[in-house]
C-alpha cells in the first residue's frame, strides 16, 4: 500500500501484477479488495471478471466483465481500506482518523502505541503517518482478532511498521520496555482511564495521547484521571457532512427568454424527423450542491492531551 | 546538523522557531529563538535567550532579574502533591480556565453551591488596593503572585464569589500580573491552529481539521511526489513536508511567473534533508512536453494555459503584495533584530526544480494532488493538473466556497476524469468537560471550508472533456 519500495511507486509506468492488492471499484460506496491471482475470477451483478485480464492493466484503468460490465481497478490507499476492510469491531473512518493524525502530531519516525487494534483502520493511517522509519505497535486483548489484523497488515503490505500484541492492556497497561519511549498514545477502550497512568509512563516528554469515546460518561471519567498528570486536555467531536452535486434545469419566469439573462437556453426537443425544436418555456440550467440526506451524527468524542512537562 | 533540529526534537536550540502562546492563546507568536531576540510581554521587553535549550512545553513566567526583566520556567504549583511525586512537576497551572480550574470544586462541591451573585454591586469600590500600592509592591520586587495574594486579600468581595467566578476573578489578575508563556512545538497542527486564529484570511480560512483531511485524502505519505498549488503562505506545503519526513517530493507550483509566498514553511522546524524535498516549478514548466516522446493531448493542454497565463499572473502579484504589506503572525520585530543568524539558519527550501526531477515527474506521474488556491479558478487548475497525476492516484482541492467545487466535480464527471467524487464540508465542535458541568464549547469555528476529493482513472481513448 505505501511506496516502501520506489519500485512499488503508484505511476504511469506501473501495471498489476499477479499478487497486487487491488480495490475494485464498483461505484460510489461500493469497493471491494481483491488479490490478484492469475487463474482466479471476481463474480458480481456486473458479470465475471478474469483476473488474468487485469495483469499488465494500468491500475486506475476500466475493465470489463464477459458480459460487458465494467468496473476500474484502484490502487489501496488507507482511505480506500477503511471502506472495504472487514468489520470485526466499530471502526474509526476518515473525519476522525486524519484529525487524530494531525492532532497527536504523528510524523514520519514516531513511535505510536495503540489499543485496541479493533479492524486496524486508525492503524493502517498511523503506519502511513510514521513511514519509513517510525513503528506502531498495536495491542487488542482478542487472540483471534489480532490474528486477523496480522493477517491484514501482511495483505496491505504493513507488516514492516505495525507490530501487533495479544494484550490486555486496560488490565495490564503497556509493556515496561516502551517506558520514556513513545511520541503519541492512541486508547480506543471501554474504561479509558485505566490506563491513563500507563500512557503517562510510556510517554516521552511532551508527548501527546488521545482517546476515543462514544459516551460522554467515558470522557467525564477519562478527563478528571488526565487532569493529573496531563495537561492541554481538549476533546472535540469531528464529523463530515458531504453533498451531492446535479445539474437541474429550472424553469425562466422572464418573459420572453432573451436578452435579460445570459445564460438562458431554451429546451431543444428532439421531434421524430431528427429535427429540434424550441419549446414555449424557457428553462435555466445550473450546477446545484446540497447536503446529503443522511449522514453519521455521532462517532465519539476525542479526548486530547499532552503529557505534563516536567523538568 | 544539530541533532535537536529535527520535527521529532523536544528541545530547543539556536536558530530554532518557536510558537509562544502568551496567556492560554490571548497572544500567539512565532519566534526564532537567538540570544539577541527580545518578546514585550506588557509593558517589559524579555530576551528570550532562557528559552534556548528548553523543553517544549514549558511554562516561563516574567522575573525580575538584576539585567532587567527575564523569562525563567514557572514556579511549581502542585496541586496535587503526592501524584506529582519528586515534587518537581512543573505543572502548567491553570492552563485553561475551562479545563483546570476545577481543583477547588471537585468532589461534588460543585452541587452544593450555596454562594452566588444577589449581594454584588459593581460600584468600583470593592478593591482597596489602589494603583499606587501595586507599584510601590512591585517596586520592592514582589512578584506576580504576591501581588495577586494581595488583590484577593484587599478584595471586599472575593470571598462572596462563588468557586467559579473566585477561579475566574485569579484567572483575570493572573494574566495582568503574572503572564505565563508557554513554549509550543511549530508543527502543523499548532501553526494552522494559531494563524486560524489571529490570521484566518491568510490561510483561506483552512481550518486544522480540513488541513488534516487533504493530507489523509491526498494519501501524503513517504517516498510520494506530492503535486500542490498552494496559495494559503506555505501553510500546505510545509505540512505535506513535515508527513514526507525528508523523503519523496513536494513540488510546489504555481502559474505566471512570480512563485505564490511560502513563508510559513520557515516557522516549521524542517531538517535540511525535509526542506531539499521542497521544490517550486512554474506549471508551465510541468506541462511542456517532454522532449523526445510526448503525446498530443499534452500539446493540447499547453495551449490552453498559455491563454489564460496573463490573467492569471496578475492576480497573483496582487496576492504577493498583499502578503508583503501586512505583518505576518511574527511581527515581533525578532526577525530583525538578528539577521546574521535568520540568514545562517533559514532553510533553503522552495528551490526551483532542475529539469531531472520534472522529467521523472513527468515519466511517472504525481502521486497526488493538492490545491488551496481560493483565487483561481478550480476547475481551470483541476482540468490542466489532473493529466500530470499517475493513474490510480487520489486528489483533494480545497475551497471555502462551494459553488467553485460543485462546478468542478459535474465537469469532471461529464469529461469521466475521475471517481470516487464527493464534496466534503468538515464540522468540529469542542467540549467542555468538568463536573457535572460538561457542555460544548460557547463558541465555536462555524466553517472550516470544503473539499472536493476523488481518484484520478485512465483516460479513456478520446473522452470528450467539456468545455468551460
Amino acid at each position: 500500500m505505501l511506496a516502501c519500495h520506489p519500485a512499488k511507486k503508484l505511476s504511469f509506468n506501473r501495471s498489476i501484477s499477479d499478487g497486487d492488492l487491488v480495490i475494485v471499484y464498483e461505484k460510489h460506496e461500493s469497493m471491494k479488495a481483491v488479490t490478484v491471482c492469475e487463474g482466479s475470477v471476481l463474480q458480481n451483478r456486473f458479470g465475471v471478471f478474469k483476473h488474468s485480464d487485469w495483469i499488465g492493466k494500468q491500475f486506475g484503468s476500466k475493465v470489463f466483465s464477459s458480459k460487458g460490465g465494467f468496473v476500474y481497478l484502484l490502487a489501496p490507499t488507507p482511505e480506500l481500506w477503511t471502506l472495504v476492510l472487514n468489520h470485526r469491531t466499530q471502526i474509526l473512518y476518515i473525519a476522525d482518523i486524519s484529525f487524530v493524525i494531525t492532532y497527536l502530531e504523528v510524523l514520519p519516525g514516531c513511535v505510536v502505541l495503540e489499543s485496541g487494534t479493533g479492524s486496524g483502520s486508525l492503524t493502517t493511517s498511523l503506519a502511513r503517518a510514521v513511514a519509513p522509519s517510525g513503528h506502531v505497535n498495536t495491542f487488542d486483548f482478542h487472540e483471534q482478532r489480532a490474528e486477523s489484523a496480522r493477517a491484514d497488515f501482511e495483505r496491505t503490505g504493513l507488516s514492516s511498521l505495525v507490530t501487533v500484541k495479544v494484550r490486555d492492556i486496560q488490565g495490564e497497561g503497556f509493556p515496561d520496555d516502551f517506558t520514556g519511549m513513545v511520541d503519541s498514545v492512541f486508547l480506543d477502550l471501554p474504561q479509558p482511564w485505566l490506563t491513563i497512568p500507563s500512557a503517562a509512563k510510556v510517554l516521552r516528554h511532551d508527548g501527546t495521547l488521545c482517546s476515543f469515546s462514544p459516551c460522554i460518561e467515558q470522557v467525564q471519567r477519562t478527563c478528571e484521571t488526565l487532569r493529573t498528570r496531563f495537561t492541554d486536555i481538549r476533546t472535540f467531536e469531528v464529523l463530515l457532512r458531504t453533498y451531492e452535486v446535479r445539474e437541474e434545469r429550472m424553469q425562466s419566469l422572464s418573459e420572453d427568454g432573451d436578452g435579460s439573462n445570459g445564460s438562458v437556453h431554451r429546451k431543444r426537443r428532439q421531434c421524430s424527423d431528427g429535427s429540434y425544436v424550441l419549446s414555449g418555456s424557457p428553462s435555466i440550467s445550473s450546477v446545484m450542491a446540497r447536503p446529503c440526506g443522511e449522514a453519521r451524527g455521532h462517532t465519539g468524542y476525542l479526548t486530547f492531551a499532552r503529557v505534563k512537562c516536567v523538568s | 546538523m544539530n541533532e535537536g533540529n529535527s520535527s521529532n526534537g523536544r528541545v530547543t536550540w539556536e536558530g530554532c522557531s518557536v510558537l509562544l502562546d502568551i496567556n492560554d492563546g490571548d497572544r500567539l507568536v512565532f519566534a526564532r529563538l537567538s540570544p539577541a531576540a527580545k518578546l514585550k510581554i506588557g509593558n517589559k521587553n524579555c530576551s528570550l535567550q532562557p528559552l534556548i535549550g528548553r523543553a517544549f512545553g514549558t511554562v516561563f513566567q516574567v522575573d525580575t532579574a538584576p539585567g532587567g526583566p527575564c523569562l525563567s520556567p514557572a514556579q511549581v504549583h502542585v496541586t496535587n502533591a503526592e501524584e506529582i511525586g519528586d515534587g518537581q512537576g512543573n505543572d502548567e497551572w491553570r492552563d485553561k480556565v475551562n479545563v483546570n480550574s476545577a481543583d477547588e470544586v471537585r468532589d461534588g462541591a460543585v452541587n452544593v453551591e450555596s454562594r452566588d451573585n444577589r449581594a454584588l454591586v459593581d460600584n468600583n469600590t470593592a478593591q482597596s488596593l489602589t494603583g499606587e500600592d501595586i507599584e510601590a509592591m512591585r517596586r520592592q520586587g514582589a512578584r506576580g503572585n504576591e501581588i495577586i495574594e494581595a488583590l484577593i486579600a484587599n478584595s471586599a468581595t472575593f470571598e462572596k464569589k462563588t468557586a467559579f467566578s473566585q477561579e475566574k476573578y485569579r484567572l483575570k489578575k493572573q494574566k495582568k500580573y503574572a503572564p505565563k508563556v508557554l513554549m509550543r512545538r511549530p508543527v502543523a497542527r499548532s501553526i494552522c491552529e494559531a494563524y486560524f486564529k489571529k490570521y484566518p484570511s491568510k490561510i483561506g480560512f483552512l481550518r486544522v481539521d480540513t488541513l488534516s483531511l487533504l493530507l489523509s485524502m491526498a494519501n501524503v505519505s513517504s517516498n510520494s511526489d506530492i503535486l500542490v498549488v498552494d496559495m494559503i503562505g506555505g501553510l500546505l506545503t510545509g505540512a505535506v513536508a513535515e508527513r514526507l519526513g525528508g523523503t519523496g517530493f513536494v513540488c510546489n507550483s504555481y502559474f505566471g511567473q512570480a512563485p505564490y509566498s511560502m513563508d510559513i514553511v520557515r516557522i516549521f522546524n524542517l531538517s535540511d534533508e525535509i526542506c531539499k524535498r521542497i521544490l517550486r516549478s512554474p506549471i508551465s514548466d510541468l506541462l511542456s512536453p517532454k522532449e523526445s516522446s510526448e503525446k498530443i493531448l499534452q500539446h493540447d493542454v499547453c495551449n490552453v494555459e498559455g491563454q489564460s497565463n496573463d490573467q492569471i499572473s496578475a492576480s497573483v502579484s496582487m496576492v504577493e503584495n498583499s502578503h508583503s504589506s501586512e505583518n505576518g503572525i511574527s511581527d515581533i520585530g525578532i526577525d530583525n533584530t538578528e539577521p546574521a543568524i535568520e540568514v545562517r539558519k533559514a532553510p533553503k527550501a522552495g528551490e526551483r526544480a532542475q529539469k531531472e526531477v520534472i522529467d521523472s515527474w513527468k515519466e511517472n506521474g504525481f502521486s497526488s494532488l493538492i490545491v488551496a488556491a481560493p483565487e483561481l479558478d478550480t476547475w481551470t487548475v483541476v482540468k490542466d493538473l489532473l493529466p500530470l497525476l499517475a493513474n490510480s492516484a487520489p486528489f483533494a482541492i480545497y475551497h471555502q466556497y462551494l459553488q467553485p467545487l460543485a462546478t468542478c466535480m459535474h465537469n469532471l464527471q461529464l469529461g469521466k476524469m475521475a471517481i470516487g467524487l464527493q464534496i466534503s464540508e468538515p464540522w468540529l465542535r469542542e467540549y467542555q468537560v468538568l463536573p457535572s458541568r460538561t457542555h460544548p464549547c460557547m463558541q465555536m469555528s462555524a466553517f472550516g471550508g470544503y473539499i472536493l476529493s476523488g481518484t484520478k482513472i485512465c483516460s479513456t481513448a478520446n473522452s470528450a472533456t467539456p468545455t468551460d
